[in-house]
């Protein structure tokens, strides 16, 4: 994931927003031979996906849901990323944060929902936290190489949260593996409860508070990057190892500090789907958000804005091929998958095709290259 | 007594079923590596294979054929992983994320829109699918007590597929040991520069073992649709190809300890189905998942040279450039 | 035997190539005659190695023709240059660690689908190869096992195992020695007996006049000179390379130095495989001093720079600096280090001491960026940073004067004087520096020096580490030696002459050279 170390002078606003457009573009062209194959028109798809995702307030509502899970997992690799990480492990960050939330929201019954909050967040923050630290203690202090260990991290979250919704966790006489319900006190007020004080009557929504907390995320994160000196120092760690012991900055101790927040970012999921929406701890309540993010990250080149917008892109496409696939029987929701996968292939691994091109077609034709092999 | 044999040869048959795919997909991914090409992308290209094996079996009602699209679906990825690895540079593991992702979904959309099962493959029947073998005196020697159901069931009765397997690990010793291509390809994943000096192409080298890696996983997909299983289901390698790279890593990028980790990790994963809800003595009832995650646990702590140190091929996950 | 080639082995004729805005080699016209050891000298950064390259095939020429035994060639990759019977040595080699000697003779000449038939060709073959050119090399070990000689063997007898007749060497001796050095002359000497034509790429003057018959001198991608070896000499050598009369600065001797501001007291460095590599190494350096560490690169310099400045541990010895004890129990890491007023420009600072992707300005700050000035509370002010980047660009003239410009954009000669004065700007009490003028230009060079000078005027001690021996001449008021890893002699910058330290950098401490060191060290008490 070097997509930073590029040293062709591109200009900026052709890295930070006609690539990912390329990039968007190129995916666009894939899925819509998909649907093509399908034997479906891929431009009423696409209308429609638009409509369902933006068109109405519903739709709305649950673009901006998911894009609010994908905010978290998004800026979860990102951070990684700028300390030279590849961070597969934001689906079990996720998992095991929401854990953390779980129980806090489980345990705190009567408390109103703005006292539990912080300490749901705490909580979901660490377990994430733990979850990603150990990998990167691993990667820092004994060479594992992070990518596997944060894959195999995944498998464990898999495993441990099975075993506990089976069994500790699982409501009394119920068959279903998840908890019981939360208390209504700690459910974090959704967009209709804010919509309905102030008057205005909509349907169950699943869009919630939590938005504000990824935007702020997304603020902390590129505060942090940015304009302090850990971010300086993750930085110089993710671009050059051996500048960055030169200068001074442990490289161990960064790792496993980007790998903590990274984890605690993604261990945020938890907070929109469970003390937002499902009010219990349910299997797999993460859902694939912890892999999107991946996308997200590459197709908002690392920067938080960058990933607010494509969190937003995402979160469409998941409504919209949802709304899709109800109205087409033929196009299954998992379309969203591919253009996802398509995207991380064009905007991650085949960064080095497009970005040459590019930089052919916007430079300025010097006089010096002009001689050049005449 | 009898009971306690029986159940060790069941044990083993599925140990032998269960180990197949995963000895196939860490075959492939040896290939991959060895030439300095990480490649988690074994996943992806096994179930795309699974797929193309189950619908075109479905389709045609031959199994060769779904074999043979198996085969050619994983290539086409395997050449999409070449494409942007090596002759593009980009990251390895990103592009194995992609392919991941890709065939996660691309198989799930397809199915749905070709068969409308929800996501599955129709059913297919004993002509579709490779099945297990009939050896010679199986049934005259089944009396003869363990060793006849030993070759009834865990050496004679199992498919084509697993045979292949089989002589997958000493065919890739050989090449790899004993070979010029071997020698060539070891190299590669060390210094790419000593075999570029020595007047060999890095990147035809590298694309070869990529496409020997595909080829792999397209019958290891194969295997699990239309030889073990009898169709095809969403996401149904649910974790083999990341397994089968963990196996890889066990075995320290050597076949035969390759070989050794698949069959730990198929032996623990059919012991964790014979364990549900099982009391055992002293312990009593351990939850299934405690064997489940073993194969994960025993990886992280080799990695991290708790137990022994797997050091990966030196060049694995760099694209190579030429400089000075 | 092969039949006698004509005159000439390889022509290059008006050989060009261009990287970008680099001109590598302008219309270089070369003639190495069949059978004799050719010199190609140069200072670093004078297209010698790109020269080589194109030969070999890694790089095409822009224009030019390559002729080999009278005949015109295309050589577009490696394997051209192999079936033409050019083999080349790398400076770094191009061997497979994890391999035997003998897979790694083999790699790319297999003899075969099959390594079985090949292994006993191949033994049979190299083992003839060894008798005739006396390179003992142990067939079936691990190459990782074996020390750097024996693996430039291995390489020699690589090029060999593929039929070469025409040897390139990228700067051989650079790695070794000078046993080892005497050793690879032996076998080039065995080689050019047996008609074989070697090219050797160096720097060192002394090698080009003990070994070459003929040697071209490369300067700034052009072939400025071209002699018989036996017709010059290191001096006419060393003025054509470098454009002027070589010792051109006048030393300019200062102050009576001042307190000890570095003590250094028996340190050692091993290696990470238990090998030593500095040793026992003791001396002081004064305020308003520069001291420095001639030697041939490879030799302990880069390990002292590196324990001094906390870059990597040492296992026995103390460090005195600023009040402070370092010892192997209490180490210090670098950013202890510049908190201890000690300035580091590594050696290779364009892979280390800058962040290319980075912004310039960003690279201002990169080890200072716990400086409370640059930073207000938890943020960085990056605003203040800039404008220190923009003053720093003007004073040390680093073009274009542009702090939000990518570091990569810059030039090597430009990024070094921005490191450069990141390093000298900040008043530190003790500065290591490595290499303080390797890859800038000419009018680079004298800037450079000056602000050195003017450091060690202000009072400031100067440890100077440089592989051109003028430069350490030129600017130090005394010189340690170093060879193997040991201080072999310390000399007063009067007492110094090239010829003493070139004996000292070889190891050779003599009578003579015992009574200067005894001196040395009473000097430094």
């Amino acid at each position: 994931m070097s997509a930073s170390t590029n040293s062709d002078g591109l200009p900026r606003w052709a890295t930070l927003a006609l690539l990912p457009a390329i990039n968007l573009g190129a995916a666009l062209v894939v899925s819509s031979l998909v649907i093509l194959a399908i034997g479906q028109d891929p431009l009423s798809a696409l209308a429609f996906m638009v409509k369902g995702a933006v068109g109405r307030g519903t739709g709305l509502s649950y673009t901006l849901y998911y894009a609010t899970s994908l905010i978290f997992t998004g800026l979860a690799v990102a951070i990684a990323n700028h300390a030279g990480l590849f961070n597969i492990g934001g689906e079990g960050q996720a998992y095991v944060g929401g854990l953390g939330t779980g129980l806090v929201c489980l345990a705190l019954s009567g408390w109103p929902w703005y006292a539990v909050l912080p300490v749901a967040v705490l909580a979901g923050a660490l377990f994430g936290a733990v979850w990603g630290l150990v990998p990167g203690y691993l990667q820092a202090y004994r060479g594992s190489h992070i990518v596997i260990t944060t894959i195999m991290f995944n498998f464990l979250a898999s495993a441990l949260m099975v075993y506990l919704l089976g069994g500790p966790l699982i409501e009394h006489g119920q068959m279903a593996p998840e908890s019981r319900e939360f208390a209504e006190s700690t459910f974090l007020p959704a967009v209709k409860e804010i919509a309905a004080s102030l008057g205005y009557r909509t349907s169950t929504l699943p869009l919630n508070l939590s938005l504000l907390l990824a935007l702020l995320c997304a603020a902390g994160v590129w505060f942090l990057i940015w304009h302090t000196r850990w971010g300086f120092q993750m930085r110089t760690v993710g671009a050059n190892e051996a500048a960055a012991r030169y200068a001074g900055i442990n490289a161990r101790t960064t790792i496993v500090i980007a790998m903590a927040i990274s984890g605690a970012l993604a261990g945020l999921v938890g907070i929109n789907e469970l003390q937002g929406v499902q009010h219990r701890v349910t299997l797999n309540f993460q859902a694939g958000m912890g892999f999107t993010g991946i996308a997200v990250a590459l197709m908002g080149r690392g920067h938080p804005v960058g990933i607010v917008l494509s969190s937003l892109l995402f979160g469409a496409l998941y409504q919209g091929g949802a709304e899709l696939s109800f109205e087409y029987n033929e196009i299954s929701p998992r379309l969203v998958v591919v253009i996802q996968g398509v995207v991380i292939l064009f905007s991650g691994a085949l960064e080095h095709m497009f970005r040459p091109a590019l930089v052919r077609l916007l430079k300025p034709r010097a006089p010096a290259t002009a001689g050049q092999r005449a | 007594m009898d009971d306690t044999a029986l159940w060790i040869v069941s044990l083993l048959a599925s140990t032998v079923r269960l180990a197949t795919p995963l000895v196939l997909a860490s075959l492939a991914g040896f290939y991959s590596e060895r030439a300095g090409v990480v490649d988690i992308g074994l996943e992806g290209k096994m179930l795309t294979g699974a797929f193309a094996a189950a619908a075109t079996a479905a389709v045609t009602g031959s199994p060769w054929l779904g074999l043979a699209a198996a085969i050619a679906a994983s290539l086409l990825l395997a050449l999409v992983h070449g494409f942007a690895c090596i002759t593009h540079r980009g990251d390895q593991v990103v592009a194995g994320v992609a392919i991941n992702t890709i065939a996660a979904g691309l198989t799930a959309v397809l199915a749905n829109a070709w068969f409308d099962l929800g996501g599955r493959t129709p059913s297919l029947d004993g002509g579709q699918r490779f099945l297990g073998l009939h050896f010679p005196l199986a049934e005259a020697v089944r009396g003869v007590p363990l060793l006849g159901r030993f070759y009834g069931e865990v050496i004679g009765g199992q498919n084509l597929l697993v045979y292949l397997a089989v002589l997958a690990v000493p065919a890739t010793s050989w090449v790899a040991y004993r070979t010029r291509f071997g020698l060539r390809l070891r190299a590669v994943g060390e210094n790419p520069a000593a075999v570029d000096t020595a007047g060999i192409s890095v990147p035809w080298l590298r694309y070869r073992a990529v496409l020997i890696t595909g080829l792999l996983c397209g019958v290891a997909g194969a295997y699990l649709s239309i030889a073990q299983g009898a169709g095809f289901q969403e996401n149904m390698t649910a974790g083999k190809g990341y397994l089968a790279l963990a196996a890889l890593i066990l075995g320290k990028w050597r076949p035969y300890p390759t070989l050794a980790g698949c069959l730990l990790f198929a032996a623990t994963d059919a012991l964790q189905a014979r364990l549900q809800g099982v009391a055992l003595p002293v312990v009593g009832a351990v939850p299934v998942q405690i064997i489940e995650v073993l194969p994960y646990i025993l990886t992280v702590l080799l990695l991290a040279g708790f137990v022994g140190k797997s050091i990966p091929p030196k060049a694995a996950g760099q694209a190579y450039v030429k400089d000075r | 035997m092969p039949p006698q080639p004509g005159p000439w082995a390889v022509e290059l004729v008006g050989i060009d190539k261009r990287f970008g805005p680099v001109h590598a080699n302008k219309a270089v016209s070369l003639r190495i005659r069949a059978g004799s050891i050719h010199g190609l000298v140069g200072e670093n950064g004078a297209g010698k190695s790109t020269l080589m390259s194109i030969l070999y095939g890694f790089y095409q020429a822009d224009e030019g023709q390559i002729l080999v035994n009278g005949a015109e060639v295309r050589i577009r990759e490696p394997k051209d240059a192999i079936a033409l019977g050019i083999g080349m040595v790398h400076q770094h080699f191009m061997l497979v660690e994890e391999f035997t000697v003998l897979e790694n003779l083999m790699l790319g000449a297999e003899g075969g689908a099959l390594l079985k038939d090949g292994i006993r060709k191949a033994r049979a073959e190299v083992e003839r190869l060894e008798k005739a050119y006396r390179l003992d090399v142990p067939l079936d070990a691990k190459v990782a096992d074996l020390n750097v000689g024996i693996q430039q063997r291995v390489e020699i007898l690589k090029a060999l195992y593929r039929g070469a007749q025409v040897l390139i060497l990228d700067e051989p001796t650079a790695v070794l020695s000078p046993p080892e050095v005497q050793d690879l002359f032996r076998i080039l000497d065995a080689l050019r007996a047996q008609g074989r034509t070697i090219l050797m790429i160096t720097h060192k003057l002394k090698e080009i006049m003990a070994i070459t018959d003929a040697v071209s001198v490369l300067r700034q991608g052009a072939v400025v000179a071209n002699f018989h070896t036996q017709d010059t000499n290191e001096a006419a050598l060393a003025e054509a390379m470098v454009g002027r009369r070589a010792n051109p600065a006048v030393r300019r001797p200062g102050a009576p130095a001042g307190a000890p501001l570095l003590t250094v007291e028996d340190l050692s460095v091993f290696d990470e495989r238990g090998v030593e590599r500095l040793k026992h190494a003791t001396f002081r350096v004064r305020a308003g001093e520069i001291v420095g560490v001639a030697g041939v690169a490879g030799n302990g310099q880069s390990e002292l720079l590196e324990a001094l400045s906390g870059m990597t541990p040492f296992q026995r010895g103390r460090v005195h600096v600023n009040g402070r004890d370092v010892t192997p129990e209490s180490p210090m890491d670098p950013a202890q280090a510049r908190r201890q007023g000690i300035a580091h420009v590594p050696e290779d600072r364009l892979r280390r001491a800058v962040v290319k992707p980075f912004p310039a300005f960003q690279n201002a700050l990169l080890g200072y960026q716990a400086d409370p000035a640059m930073a207000d509370g938890p943020r960085l002010n990056w605003k203040r940073v800039a404008a220190a980047t923009a003053r720093l660009m003007e004073d040390w003239d680093v073009r274009p004067r542009q702090p939000s410009l990518r570091t990569s954009l810059f030039s090597g000669g430009n990024q070094q004087k921005l490191v450069l004065g990141r390093e000298m700007e900040r008043d530190p009490n003790v500065l290591l520096v490595g290499q303080p003028t390797r890859g800038v230009d000419i009018g680079a060079i004298e800037f450079i020096h000056r602000r050195l000078l003017a450091m060690r005027d202000a009072g400031k001690a100067i440890l100077l580490v440089s592989a051109e021996l003028e430069e350490i001449m030129a600017l130090s008021d005394r010189i340690l030696v170093m060879c193997d890893g040991a201080i072999t002699g310390e000399l007063a910058a009067e007492d110094a002459t090239e010829g003493l330290i070139g004996r000292l950098m070889a190891g050779i401490t003599d009578e003579t050279e015992h009574g200067s060191r005894a001196d040395a060290a009473g000097g430094a008490a």
